[in-house]
């Protein structure tokens, strides 16, 4: 189902066309003749490259821009297996419709690092049929064998004759050609973008300011609104005193929807002060009482109980009970707030036959999905505007500010913006869910590894988002990185127990592995400490099985300057995690002041091994964003929570890592024919460990609660040791 | 009636004077490069020039900013060195706070054509940045004041 899509739609379109169209087993590549062909067939094939008459390359992307690079990186792909000449290349964004939809997820969405991932086939086998057609094409035009023809720069070469035209006057005898069905791609050695630091077609709109994010979409005769939430979680508006609000200059209409009641004005500003101006009666909601304390008891609580089992290799009992050595941890890890510097915002037009979203959403099929049950229209008269993200995080996968954008403007008739203030961002976000992890391990007489019991009390994500992963009770999210413990040792037990509470959890940033690693990695830390043995020789040992992590722990160990003092007062940790398929290992060198507690970071040196690179500039400052963020929330973050809600309001009590506070950042790109793995989110999981562990070997002082604040570290110090 | 300077043109504004010059510039004028952010001044998104001096727009009413020359991202030539060093250094990411820091960036060179790191740093600590920019934020700034001259 699309709107774009009427018979003739692909033989009209201008220049030559290559469709995709996703199938239940994967995709199918076509021209436009097999498109017209297929939609009677029920596929709905859409339009992903252009040639047009005058050499210019469209290229559609159908993953959404949040930082990430993917309007560049995607367009690299095709235009390399195409030979096109790059500078005549321009992306365009795409709606939501099935022909965009991700061949792995059979839906439109961008995240868990996976743009490159699920995208790169498809694309290289576009990109190579386009350019098997028009080499066919240019064949045809000479009357030459195509084996005799070279695709190079946009356009088709005869050597033997020494005649050149262009993909723009293919364009034409291209269009009446069919698909090859195997393609053949270019071999290592062939690429000449692939693998290369090629600038971003979106850097100079969004250095000039032309950018146009969701916040600034601006549509005729539209209203502004406000939405007041609940003032505890899950609570209904039991009383709206608004006589004041209705008569604020600029008001046109105050309603009541599923989550609150929205203010809609002329301007943001009348929205604002009519929200002022009324008195909401809210009813108690889920637990009126709910604070830190609280929440932390009942965390504790949960960990006695007994929860489901994900992994299960020998006998940690036996082994725990026989060890020379062992250690008992507890890690109390807090709810983190995804903090997109655009704050959530979504504009909607509903009318009649039609409805318009202006969204910067990570998530086009829900966006769909949810204007369609409010509305009642069908998708295919429901159009997505996909804006550019001022940052996604997992934040801008939810549907809730979406939501309450689309009734509201069914609710007046009018197109409607809806802008939430910073304070409503912190206060209503889908958090990183907190956890309390308890890890027994321990170590034989040669300080060898024997067992690793590893306990995890977290809410469960997927639940809600994905509840028909939840394998015997197991969410995937809140074990990753555990149940797949790279680590060598005999006997390990995971244990997974299901919290539930009233604060809403989502996907952030690496999502369990932002929290698992560091666990994990402080624990071997403290076992390499126990044995007696450097953590690096440690950690290679008991990955001889995981060359490529080894790789990464010896790079980034080799480029830091490993076995070298380092400078006076400094310490040194390290790290690694694997997450979506790349591996990352990092190098923290840091110094603490020991009155004021103040952690410095001087330097994260970085290595990277996600397989093949597309862009090496892309990966470079995924990592060094990665790190940056790893960073801000391993020693600044945490919600508050108090009075059965968010305390949290804005960055006077939930700062961001500053530039004053950013070290050095090195990265290193291990070359690599491995499985692809992502970038956006890897980079994020290793830090937190390794500067933990660097505070741990210059001081002797391990924290295991984050975020390790001057007033955390103060107090550990003071402590001594805890281990 | 309010009455304010923008990049050189005049623009009179049916807005009570206490309306925050953010909201003013972006969804009265539309010109939509300048960013809300945290609407307390405490993120650096909204930094706009009154005047040649970086100032935060949500925290300046358009009645202070009456007769003043404002000055925001669009306001910026193409060519200023800032602006190429951006492009340059690959600086943004997401890109939402970008015109904000390069607003910021902008007000630090005008005073002082060659900072110290340190100066770097003390002029652009009050600006955040999500997706982690701020290595290629210094680079950016520091190449501006090196070709700054040229």
């Amino acid at each position: 189902m699309n709107s774009s899509i009427t018979r003739r739609t692909f033989l009209k379109a201008a220049g030559f066309t290559i469709a995709i169209a996703i199938t239940p087993s994967g995709y199918k590549i076509l021209s436009a003749k097999e498109s017209e062909e297929a939609i009677g067939k029920g596929f709905s094939p859409n339009i992903w490259l252009r040639i047009m008459p005058d050499n210019r390359v469209v290229i559609t992307v159908n993953k959404s821009e949040m930082g990430q690079g993917v309007y560049t990186s995607l367009p690299m792909i095709i235009a390399d297996e195409l030979e096109a000449d790059w500078k005549r290349v321009k992306f365009e964004v795409a709606p939501a419709a099935d022909g965009y939809k991700d061949p792995v997820w059979g839906a439109q969405a961008t995240g868990g690092s996976t743009s490159i991932r699920h995208m790169y086939e498809p694309l290289r086998k576009a990109g190579a049929a386009a350019r098997e057609m028009l080499i066919t094409a240019a064949a045809g035009v000479w009357n030459v064998p195509a084996a005799e023809c070279q695709a190079s720069q946009g356009s088709v070469k005869h050597a033997p004759s020494k005649r050149n035209i262009t993909y723009g006057e293919l364009a034409k005898p291209a269009s009446a050609l069919e698909v090859p069905k195997n393609p053949s791609l270019k071999k290592d050695g062939q690429f000449k973008l692939i693998g290369t630091s090629v600038p971003r077609l979106d850097v100079v709109e969004k250095t000039e300011g032309t950018a146009i994010f969701g916040i600034d979409a601006l549509v005729p005769d539209m209203l502004y609104a406000t939405v007041a939430r609940p003032y505890t979680f899950g609570a209904k508006v039991v009383a709206l005193h608004d006589a004041a609000a209705q008569k604020v200059k600029g008001v046109q209409k105050i309603v009541q929807i599923d989550r609150g009641v929205a203010f809609c004005a002329d301007t943001i500003e009348a929205a604002w002060q009519a929200k002022k101006a009324t008195h909401i009666v809210w009813g108690k909601g889920e637990d009126p009482d709910l604070n830190n304390e609280s929440l932390a008891k009942s965390f504790e609580e949960h960990l006695s109980r007994d929860g489901v089992v994900a992994r299960k290799d020998g006998d940690v009992q036996h082994a725990l009970s026989a060890a020379a050595m062992k250690l008992d941890s507890r890690y109390y890890l807090p709810y983190l707030a995804h903090v997109t510097m655009e704050p959530m915002n979504c504009t909607a037009q509903v009318q009649q036959d039609r409805c318009d979203i202006w969204v910067p959403t990570q998530n086009q099929t829900g966006t769909l999905m949810t204007a369609k049950k409010i509305t009642g229209l069908d998708p295919e008269h429901i159009h997505v505007h996909t804006t550019y993200l001022g940052g996604g995080y997992g934040r801008r996968f939810e549907q809730d500010f979406v939501e309450e954008a689309v009734q509201i403007s069914k609710a007046v008739g009018r197109p409607v913006k809806v802008i939430w203030t910073r304070e409503e961002d912190f206060q209503h976000d889908y958090f990183r869910p907190g956890n309390l992890s308890r890890i027994q391990a321990a170590l034989d007489e040669k300080g060898s590894p024997t067992a690793w019991s590893h306990k995890i009390v977290c809410p469960s994500i997927f639940a809600r988002v994905f509840p028909e992963t939840m394998k015997k009770g197991i969410d995937n999210a809140a074990v990753e990185g555990l149940s797949n413990l790279e680590y060598d040792v005999p006997n390990v037990s995971v244990e997974y127990v299901r919290i539930d509470t009233p604060v809403p959890v989502g996907f952030w940033r690496s999502v369990g592995s932002s929290h698992n690693a560091f666990t994990v990695e402080t624990v071997i830390d403290d076992l390499a400490h126990m044995a007696k043995k450097d953590p690096l020789r440690f950690r290679l040992d008991l990955l001889k099985k995981h060359p490529r992590a080894q790789r990464v722990l010896e790079l980034a160990a080799e480029k830091a300057g490993w076995g070298k003092t380092p400078e006076k007062d400094r310490g040194r940790g390290i790290a690694y995690h694997l997450s979506f398929d790349s591996y990352v290992a990092q190098v923290a060198d840091i110094s603490v002041d020991r009155k004021d507690g103040k952690i410095k970071v001087h330097r994260i040196v970085c290595a990277v091994d996600c397989g093949p690179v597309v862009n090496t500039d892309t990966i470079t400052a995924q990592m060094m964003g990665g790190i940056v963020m790893g960073l801000s929330s391993a020693l600044k973050e945490s919600i508050s929570f108090g009075r059965g809600k968010v305390l949290t309001e804005n960055f006077d009590s939930y700062d961001l890592l500053r530039m004053s506070e950013t070290p050095e950042i090195e990265v290193h790109i291990v070359q690599s024919d491995a499985k692809l793995g992502g970038v956006g989110e890897p980079g994020v999981p290793p830090v937190a460990p390794a500067v933990a562990n660097a505070l741990f070997s210059l001081t002797g002082v391990r924290i295991r609660d984050l975020p390790m604040t001057p007033e955390a570290v103060v107090k550990a110090l003071k402590a001594g040791s805890k281990t | 009636m309010v009455s304010i300077k923008v990049n050189g043109k005049k623009h009179e504004l049916d807005l009570s004077p206490d309306v925050p010059l953010v909201w003013a510039i972006r969804e009265h004028l539309k010109l939509t490069g300048t960013k809300f952010g945290c609407g307390k001044g405490l993120c650096g998104s909204c930094t706009v020039h009154i005047a040649g001096k970086a100032v935060r727009s949500c925290q300046t009413s358009v009645g202070d900013a009456d007769g003043k020359d404002i000055t925001t991202i669009e306001g910026i030539p193409e060519d200023h060195p800032l602006k190429k060093a951006w492009v340059k250094e690959q600086v943004a990411q997401c890109g939402y706070c970008q015109p904000g820091q390069l607003m910021q960036a902008a007000e630090l060179l005008s005073g002082n054509k060659n900072p110290s790191d340190e100066a770097i740093v003390k002029a652009m600590d009050g600006n955040l940045c999500r997706c982690g920019t701020y290595p290629r934020i210094k680079n950016a700034i520091r190449f501006a004041a090196k070709e700054g001259g040229k």
